[in-house]
């Protein structure tokens, strides 16, 4: 499929140094393109696969043979480590530490956290969205280009004040606290969909409105399922970007209880032995947090694709 | 993949019309009713934005003129903490740190990608390369932060390994001071490097396949048409790339935190660490938030004259 729409778009869009005929030919030119687009996707991939030899390796012998490009005595150990399922006696024998990760309890947390965060973000952005793109009202791009100005505001000078009233209303360590700043507004969100909604034709709606339907109930029944796909690609954009967050979680939970697992990798990385920590463990522990993400990209990879040619020409 | 296929050709035309004459001059005059409506739609948004991002901006302006130890009221100070900033040597060092880490995953970051995207648009079209290559892009700093670390782990990483076998040398990486932020680069370049890539191609696609043909007629050659043609019409979008990276790179934090934490000695204490360390190691968190306004200041005053001097809102395409 890709190689014929190269084959297709080679002679109209780029015709190369190759020359002529709908076949490319191997010139020493294109011979070194493949080469570095092989080495670039090399050293992007390869530390994936890292990750994983090293989490199916035993953490005792894994000094015997570091350059191995196999995992080095082969085991589950790492991930039971990670998931909680080893004994103690186990969990020391393979060289992993005494404290334990609560995975489990992480991957709920960043379930929970993700989850009701992208639902609400985006059902709240595709609302004003909506009244933004389609309704028309004094005021439109002056309140749109005001809640607009929010992209230019670095995270952390909100992020403080916000530490301090999400303590003031006694929400730290709580999902609450966790999820209500970034629950209703988001600016990028907001601008995506008004994009997609500005070009929608503005026909089905007329005659729903000469059917005598309400605008709220054509914003539910035509306007939403006519934006699904693209509500869809920000819903994983939002998901993904959630799931990955490090700063806010950090403020807004010291404890385990609604701490997310990126942010609890990250603290039990920080706090295990500096000496000899327990990499196999650890990347175990790893490519179970990015494992939800791989899964995404696996099914959507396309969409976020072609997402990011959109946003991107703004 | 109907819907993907829907998604695409309709978005060029509507940025076209869009920006440049607004399609519904309606617009100026609001019908009946729909005000009442609109205002009810966008309540949630807006009240999340007045409360958690216009609010919290007026609180940390007020905080940085106050002494506030968390614990107990601010108390008004004037301008003591900008004081105590411009005299703070941390302070001068961390943004010199900070805008080395800048600087590094700038220039290699965009000419990476942007090498990437020229040579991934001359050869394929294949959505699963371009996928491939975005995937550092997905998994969080914290995960790109970890692999790195044991990849580049002095005694037992890979990366170390094969320096030592094919060079001799033997780099200490995030424990040696003069390479840690360089090792910091590396990881924050590896991650955005694919996005950015992307976000370049999708450029490369919107530049009319006759400027190149009219080039080769008059005998450019292809590096001739790579600087002459292809990096100008693609200004808008690479000086874009320029002020994200810069932008995300001001505020690099969580590989940071998870691997040098600011170390060795202060070498890769950037200024977000900086004042994370401020506001909660020592619960200062009037000095914090006087750093945090000077770093948005710092900001805005750079993305302004970028677009100023790169003159990003034109294109050479009429």
């Amino acid at each position: 499929m890709s190689l014929l729409a190269t084959g297709a778009s080679r002679t109209t869009a780029a015709p190369a140094a190759g020359g002529s005929g709908a076949r490319p030919r191997l010139s020493p030119g294109r011979i070194g393109a493949w080469v570095f687009i092989i080495v670039v996707l090399i050293v992007t991939i390869f530390p994936f696969y890292w990750i994983l030899r090293t989490a199916f390796s035993n953490n005792v012998a894994l000094p015997t043979d570091p350059s191995s490009f196999l995992p080095v005595d082969f085991t589950w150990g790492a991930f039971k480590r990670a998931l909680g399922l080893a004994s103690q006696a186990e969990a020391q024998a393979q060289g992993g530490s005494g404290a334990a990760l609560d995975t489990p309890l992480f991957l709920r947390n960043s379930i929970i956290y993700a989850t009701v965060q992208t639902a609400l973000v985006v059902f709240c952005s595709a609302m004003a969205a909506y009244a933004f793109s389609r309704l028309r009202w004094r005021g439109r791009n002056t309140v749109f280009n005001i809640l607009l100005g929010a992209l230019m505001v670095p995270a952390i000078l909100t992020l403080l004040p916000n530490f301090i009233f999400v303590r003031d209303i006694h929400q730290l360590n709580s999902f609450t606290g966790l999820i209500l700043p970034g629950a209703f507004f988001s600016a990028f969100n907001i601008f995506f969909l008004r994009q997609f909604m500005l070009g929608l034709s503005t026909e089905v709606e007329e005659a729903a409105i000469v059917d005598g339907a309400s605008r709220m109930r054509i914003f539910f029944t035509i306007t939403l399922p006519m934006t699904a796909a693209p509500i869809a690609t920000l819903s994983l954009l939002t998901f993904i970007n959630t799931w990955n967050d490090y700063f806010w979680p950090l403020l807004a939970t010291n404890d385990d209880h609604a701490r997310p697992l990126t942010l609890a990798l990250g603290v039990f990385k920080q706090s295990s032995p500096q000496a000899a920590p327990d990499w196999a463990g650890l990347m175990a522990a790893t490519m179970i947090a990015a494992l939800p993400m791989l899964a995404l990209f696996m099914v959507f990879g396309r969409r976020i694709v072609n997402s990011i040619g959109f946003t991107g020409i703004k | 993949m109907a819907q993907i296929v829907n998604e695409q050709p309709a978005a060029p035309g509507r940025r076209a019309g869009g920006r440049r004459a607004p399609q519904r001059p309606a617009a100026a005059s609001p019908r009946r009713g729909d005000g009442k409506l609109a205002w009810l739609l966008i309540t949630p948004a807006v009240a999340g934005f007045l409360v958690f991002f216009a609010y919290p901006t007026v609180r940390g302006v007020y905080y940085s003129f106050t002494s506030f130890h968390i614990l107990t009221a601010p108390k008004w100070v004037g301008l003591a903490n900008w004081r105590e900033m411009f005299g703070d040597s941390v302070f001068w060092h961390s943004l010199l740190v900070t805008v080395y880490f800048v600087g590094l995953s700038v220039v290699a970051g965009v000419l990476l990608s942007l090498i990437t995207a020229v040579v991934l648009h001359r050869l394929t079209r294949s959505t699963v390369i371009r996928g491939l290559v975005i995937l550092p892009f997905l998994i969080s700093g914290v995960v790109a932060a970890l692999v790195w670390q044991w990849m580049l782990d002095p005694q037992l990483g890979i990366v170390s390994q094969l320096l030592e076998k094919v060079t001799g040398v033997h780099l200490l990486f995030f424990s040696d001071s003069h390479w840690a932020v360089p090792s910091l680069a590396a990881v924050s370049v590896w991650k955005s490097m694919g996005y950015n890539a992307v976000l370049i191609f999708a450029g490369l696609q919107t530049i009319p396949p006759t400027v190149y043909e009219a080039g080769r007629l008059d005998g450019a050659s292809e590096f001739q048409m790579f600087r002459r043609l292809t990096v100008p019409l693609l200004r808008p979008i690479l000086v874009m790339v320029v002020i994200l990276t810069v932008i995300g790179s001001f505020q690099v934090f969580d590989i940071v935190s998870v691997t040098t934490q600011g170390g060795p000695a202060n070498a890769s204490n950037v200024l977000q660490m900086y004042i994370y360390e401020k506001g909660f190691g020592e619960l200062d968190f009037g000095y914090a938030s006087t750093m945090s306004l000077a770093l948005f200041v710092l900001l805005i005053a750079i993305t302004f004259t970028q677009m100023r001097l790169a003159r990003a809102n034109e294109t050479d395409l009429n």
